[in-house]
C-alpha cells in the first residue's frame, strides 16, 4: 500500500468510526430529553428509566465520540499538512465555531448526567436541550468546513497560495445548505431508527414490555419525520452536486459520456475500461429530470473531463446505489408508520410492522456510511474541487502503512468493546408488563 | 494582533494544563494507588474527574483549531515533524477516555471494571509523558531545523534522522517526565482539596510531597540536559528581559507550594501549585519568543491573514460570552464547597 492510499484510508477510517458516535451525540441527546419530559409530565417512571438508561448509553458514546473526534482534529495535520497550511486560514472558522459548541455539549452533558438530584426539574432539562442544540450546531459547523472542500469559496488564488481570504464567503460556500440539512437529517433519521429498531426487535419477543414500548414511540417521534423528509432533502443535494460538481454526479449515476435527456440508472455496475454501466435499470430522461427537473437537460459526463480528474467511479455509484437504495426503504417505512398511527393501531402488536423496524435498525448508520463515501471518494481526485489534489497534500512522512494500522486496529478494538456494552446495557432492560402496577406508579427519585 | 492570539493560544495551553493536566495526574495516582486507603483513593479521583473531563478535554481541541485557523504553517509544520509522537499522544488520550468512560458507565462487575482501571492508569501516565516531548521538542529547536531541512534533504535523508532524532533526547525526555510529574503534583494538591476525610486527605498530602520532589529533579535535569540539547533554549531562558523575574517567581511559588502542603493549607496549596504549573509554562513562551517554532516559525512570519485573526477574535469574544458563565456554573455545580457536603450522586 502507497503512502497516500495508506493516509487516504487512514482518514476514512477514522471518519467513518468518529460519524457513527457523532450522530448519536446530535440525536440522542433529543431521545433523552423527549423521555425526561414525558416522565414529569406524566409521572410515568417508566420514561424516568429510560431517560436514564439513554443518558448513560450516550455518555460512553459520547466519550468515544470526544475522543475520537480530537483524533480527527490532529490528522487533519497529520495526514494533510498542505491542506491544513493551504486551508486553516479560510476554513478554520467553522472549526473554531465548532469547538465553542463542543465545550457547550461537554459541560451540559456532564451537568445533565451527574444532575438529576442537584439542579431542578426545569434546569435539568433545559441542560438536556442545550446537548442537544450544541450537538447539532457541531455538525453544523463541521459539514460547512466539509461543504467548503466541495465549492471552495472566499479567496483567490495567486501562484497556488490563497489571497484576499475571507473567512465568511468561505463559510456560505454553496454546498454547506444542501450538506447540511441532509446531514442532520440523517443523524435523526438513522438514531431514531437504530433505537426503534433494537426495541422493535425486543417487542416481538413481548409485544407488551411497558419499557420497550415506550421507547419505541419516543424513537420513532425524532425518526419517522426525519426519514420521510430525506429523499427530498436528498434531491436538493443531488442538484447541487449537478450543478457544481458535474464529475462527482457523473460517477454517482455511472454517466460515462455527455447526453441530452439522460437516463436515471438504478443499480448495476460501472464498467470503467468498457466506458458504460452494465446491468443497470434505466429509466429514460430519469436523470436529467431529476438532476435539472427538465427531462431533455444535457447532463455532463465523465468524458468531459481527462481521465486523471475521474474519481474511483464504482466506489462512488455503488456507495450511492446503497444509499437511495435503503433511503427509499426508510421513507416508506416512515409512511407505514404514520398511516398506522394515524389510524389509532397498535404499532407494537403489528408483527410485520415489527419486523420492518427491526431490519431497519443499521440502515441509517449504513446510508450515512455511504453517503459521505459519496461525498467524499466522488470529490477526488481533489482535496480541495479543483483548487488541491489530495496528493499534493499529504504529508511526506513515508511509512504511513503504520499509523494507518495503529488507528484501524484501536478503533476496532473499541467498536467491539462498545458494542458488547450496549448490548449488555439494552439487555438489563426492565421487564415490567404493560399494566403492572410499576409502570404507572408516580416517579420514586 | 498576531501577537494577541498567540497569547490567547498559551492561556488555552495553559487551561488544558491546569485542568486536563490535573485528570491525567488524577490517573497517575489510580496507577499508584497504594496503602489500606487503594479502593477508596480510586474513587476520589473518579469522582473528581467525572462530571468535568471532557470539559477540561476541550480546551486541547481549543489550542489546536487556533493554531491551525491562525498560524497555520506552524500547525502543519509540527504536524510534520511530531508526527509519531502526536499519534502516540493520540492512542493515549483515546485510551484514557474510553477507559474511564466504559470504566464509569459500563457494566459494575469487578473483573472489567479492574481492567478498564489499568488501561486508564497506563494512559494517563503515557499522554504527559509524550506531550511534555513534544513541548521539548519544540524548545529545543531540533523541530525547527528539521523542517528548513526538509525541502531541500528530505528525499536523501533517513528517515530517523528526520523524524525520530529531532523529538527524541535526553532533553525531550526529561521535559517529559517533568510535565509528568508537574500533573501529578497537580492532582494531588487538587485532591487534597477534594478528599472528605482526613486519612485520604493525608495520603494525598504525602503523595503532592513526593510529586513536588519530582518537579524538582526533573526540572533540574531538564535545565542542565538543556545546556548541551537545548543551547537556543537555554540562551533563551537566561536571556530575555522576563527570564529572571519569572525565574524567582516561580521559585517562590514552588515554595509557598510546599510549605502550605507542610502545614495542611489545603487552598493555597493548590493556588500555588496551579501558579507554579503557569509560570513554568509561561517561561518557557518567555524564552522562546516571538517563536512558535524557534528558530523559523515567528508570530510575525507564520500568522495567517489579517481577516481571519479579525474574524477569529470575534468569535473568541462571543464564545467566551457563552463558555465563560456555562463553565463556571457547571465548577459551581460539583466542585465548590457547598456541592460537597451533599452526598456525592452519580447517575447510578
Ligand atoms: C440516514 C441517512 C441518509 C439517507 C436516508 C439518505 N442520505 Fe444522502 N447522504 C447522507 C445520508 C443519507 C449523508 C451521509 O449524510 C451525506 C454525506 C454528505 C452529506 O451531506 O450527507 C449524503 C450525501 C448525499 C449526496 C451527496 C452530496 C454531496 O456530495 O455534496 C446526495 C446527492 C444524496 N445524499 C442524495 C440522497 C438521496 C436522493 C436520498 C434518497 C433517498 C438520500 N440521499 C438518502
Ligand atoms: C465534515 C467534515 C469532514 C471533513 C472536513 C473531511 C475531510 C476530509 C479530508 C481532508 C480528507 C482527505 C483528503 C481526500 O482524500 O480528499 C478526507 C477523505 C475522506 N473522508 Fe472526509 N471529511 C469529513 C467528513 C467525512 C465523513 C463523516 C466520512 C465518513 C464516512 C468521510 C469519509 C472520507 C473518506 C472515505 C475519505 C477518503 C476518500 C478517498 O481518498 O478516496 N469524510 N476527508
Ligand atoms: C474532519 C472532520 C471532523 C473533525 C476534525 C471533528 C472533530 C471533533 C472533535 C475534536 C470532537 C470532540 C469534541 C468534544 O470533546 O466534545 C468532535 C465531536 C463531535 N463531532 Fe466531530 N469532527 C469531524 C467530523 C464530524 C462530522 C462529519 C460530524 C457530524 C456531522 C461531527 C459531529 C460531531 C459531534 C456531534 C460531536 C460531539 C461529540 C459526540 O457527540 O460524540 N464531527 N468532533
Amino acid at each position: 500500500m502507497g503512502d497516500l492510499l495508506a493516509a487516504r484510508s487512514q482518514m476514512a477510517v477514522s471518519l467513518g468510526f468518529h460519524i457513527l458516535f457523532a450522530v448519536v451525540g446530535i440525536a440522542m441527546p433529543m431521545l433523552m430529553v423527549i423521555a425526561e419530559v414525558r416522565w414529569r409530565r406524566t409521572g410515568d417512571a417508566m420514561y424516568l428509566e429510560l431517560a436514564k438508561r439513554w443518558a448513560k448509553g450516550t455518555a460512553i458514546l459520547f466519550a468515544v465520540g470526544a475522543v475520537s473526534g480530537t483524533v480527527l482534529s490532529f490528522e487533519l495535520g497529520l495526514l494533510w499538512p498542505g491542506f491544513m497550511r493551504f486551508a486553516g486560514a479560510i476554513i478554520g472558522m467553522p472549526f473554531s465555531l465548532e469547538g465553542f459548541a463542543f465545550f457547550a455539549e461537554a459541560i451540559f452533558l456532564g451537568v445533565y448526567l451527574y444532575g438529576w438530584t442537584r439542579i431542578s426539574p426545569r434546569a435539568h432539562i433545559a441542560a438536556g436541550m442545550v446537548v442537544a442544540l450544541s450537538g447539532a450546531a457541531s455538525a453544523l459547523f463541521v459539514v460547512i468546513a466539509n461543504a467548503w472542500m466541495n465549492s471552495p469559496t472566499g479567496f483567490q488564488l495567486q501562484n497556488g497560495s490563497p489571497i484576499g481570504v475571507d473567512p465568511i464567503a468561505a463559510m456560505l460556500t454553496p454546498a454547506a445548505f444542501p450538506e447540511v440539512l441532509h446531514m442532520l437529517l440523517a443523524a435523526y433519521a438513522a438514531t431514531g431508527f437504530a433505537v426503534a429498531g433494537i426495541h422493535g426487535f425486543l417487542l416481538l419477543r413481548d409485544s407488551r414490555n411497558a419499557f420497550h414500548r415506550r421507547a419505541l414511540v419516543v424513537a420513532l417521534i425524532v425518526g419517522v419525520p426525519a426519514a420521510i423528509l430525506q429523499p427530498v432533502s436528498g434531491d436538493i443535494s443531488a442538484r447541487y452536486v449537478a450543478r457544481w460538481q458535474p464529475t462527482k454526479l457523473a460517477s454517482m449515476e455511472g454517466q460515462f459520456h455527455t447526453e441530452a435527456g439522460a437516463p436515471l440508472r438504478i443499480g448495476g455496475f460501472p464498467d470503467v475500461n468498457a466506458q458504460r454501466t452494465r446491468w443497470a435499470v434505466e429509466i429514460p430522461g430519469g436523470l436529467s429530470l431529476l438532476a435539472f427537473h427538465d427531462p431533455h437537460a444535457v447532463v455532463r459526463g465523465l468524458d468531459a473531463v481527462p481521465r486523471r480528474d475521474w474519481p474511483p467511479v464504482p466506489v462512488v455509484h455503488v456507495a450511492f446505489q446503497v444509499m437511495v437504495g435503503l433511503g427509499t426503504y426508510l421513507a416508506l417505512l416512515g409512511i407505514w408508520i404514520v398511516i398506522a398511527a394515524w389510524r389509532r393501531r397498535d404499532l407494537a402488536a403489528d408483527r410485520w410492522l415489527m419486523r420492518a423496524v427491526a431490519l431497519a435498525a443499521p440502515m441509517g448508520f449504513v446510508c450515512i456510511e455511504a453517503g459521505w463515501t459519496v461525498t467524499e471518494v466522488g470529490r477526488q481526485p481533489w482535496v480541495i474541487y479543483g483548487v488541491m489534489r489530495t496528493a499534493d497534500a499529504v504529508t511526506p512522512m513515508p511509512g504511513l502503512i503504520v499509523p494507518f494500522l495503529v488507528i484501524s486496529a484501536l478503533y476496532c478494538f473499541l467498536g467491539v468493546i462498545v458494542a458488547w456494552l450496549l448490548y449488555d446495557l439494552v439487555m438489563r432492560s426492565p421487564v415490567t408488563r404493560e399494566g403492572d402496577a410499576a409502570a404507572t406508579a408516580p416517579a420514586a427519585a | 494582533m498576531a501577537t494577541a492570539v498567540a497569547l490567547i493560544a498559551l492561556v488555552a495551553l495553559n487551561a488544558y494544563v491546569l485542568l486536563a493536566g490535573a485528570d491525567f495526574g488524577g490517573g497517575v495516582w489510580d496507577f499508584f494507588a497504594t496503602g489500606p486507603r487503594r479502593a477508596e483513593q480510586r474513587v476520589l479521583i473518579a469522582e473528581a474527574i467525572g462530571p468535568i473531563w471532557e470539559a477540561n478535554h476541550v480546551w486541547l481541541i481549543l489550542v489546536v483549531v487556533l493554531l491551525f485557523t491562525c498560524f497555520p504553517a506552524v500547525f502543519s509544520g509540527l504536524a510534520i515533524a511530531l508526527h509519531i509522537p502526536l499519534t502516540l499522544m493520540l492512542v493515549g488520550i483515546v485510551l484514557r477516555g474510553s477507559a474511564f468512560a466504559f470504566r464509569s458507565y459500563g457494566s459494575s462487575d469487578d473483573a472489567p471494571q479492574r481492567r478498564w482501571g489499568r488501561v486508564f492508569a497506563i494512559a494517563s501516565v503515557l499522554t504527559p509523558l509524550v506531550l511534555g516531548i513534544c513541548i521539548g521538542a519544540i524548545a529545543s529547536g531540533r523541530v525547527g531545523d528539521m523542517l528548513d531541512r526538509l525541502p531541500q534533504r528530505g528525499a536523501t535523508e533517513s528517515f530517523v534522522s528526520l523524524y525520530v532524532t529531532p523529538w527524541l533526547s535526553p532533553f525531550t525526555v526529561a521535559v517529559g517526565a517533568l510535565a509528568l510529574a508537574l500533573f501529578a503534583f497537580l492532582a494531588a494538591t487538587y485532591l487534597t482539596v477534594e478528599a472528605e476525610n482526613a486519612e485520604l486527605r493525608e495520603d494525598f498530602r504525602r503523595r503532592a510531597l513526593w510529586a513536588a520532589a519530582a518537579v524538582f529533579v526533573t526540572a533540574f535535569l531538564a535545565l542542565i540536559l538543556a545546556w548541551s540539547h537545548a543551547p537556543r533554549m537555554s540562551a533563551g531562558l537566561i536571556a530575555s528581559q522576563w527570564a529572571l523575574p519569572l525565574h524567582i517567581l516561580t521559585g517562590i511559588v514552588a515554595i509557598v507550594a510546599i510549605v502550605a502542603l507542610w502545614v495542611r493549607r489545603w487552598h493555597l496549596a493548590r493556588v500555588a501549585a496551579a501558579a507554579q504549573v503557569s509560570l513554568i509554562l509561561w517561561g518557557w513562551a518567555a524564552a522562546q519568543a516571538p517563536y512558535l517554532v524557534p528558530p523559523t516559525l515567528s508570530v510575525g512570519n507564520s500568522a495567517a491573514p489579517r481577516s481571519t485573526l479579525q474574524l477569529f477574535l470575534v468569535v473568541l469574544a462571543l464564545g467566551a460570552l457563552v463558555l465563560f458563565p456555562s463553565l463556571t456554573y457547571l465548577f459551581r455545580l460539583f466542585k465548590s464547597d457547598r456541592a460537597r457536603e451533599r452526598a456525592p450522586e452519580r447517575s447510578e
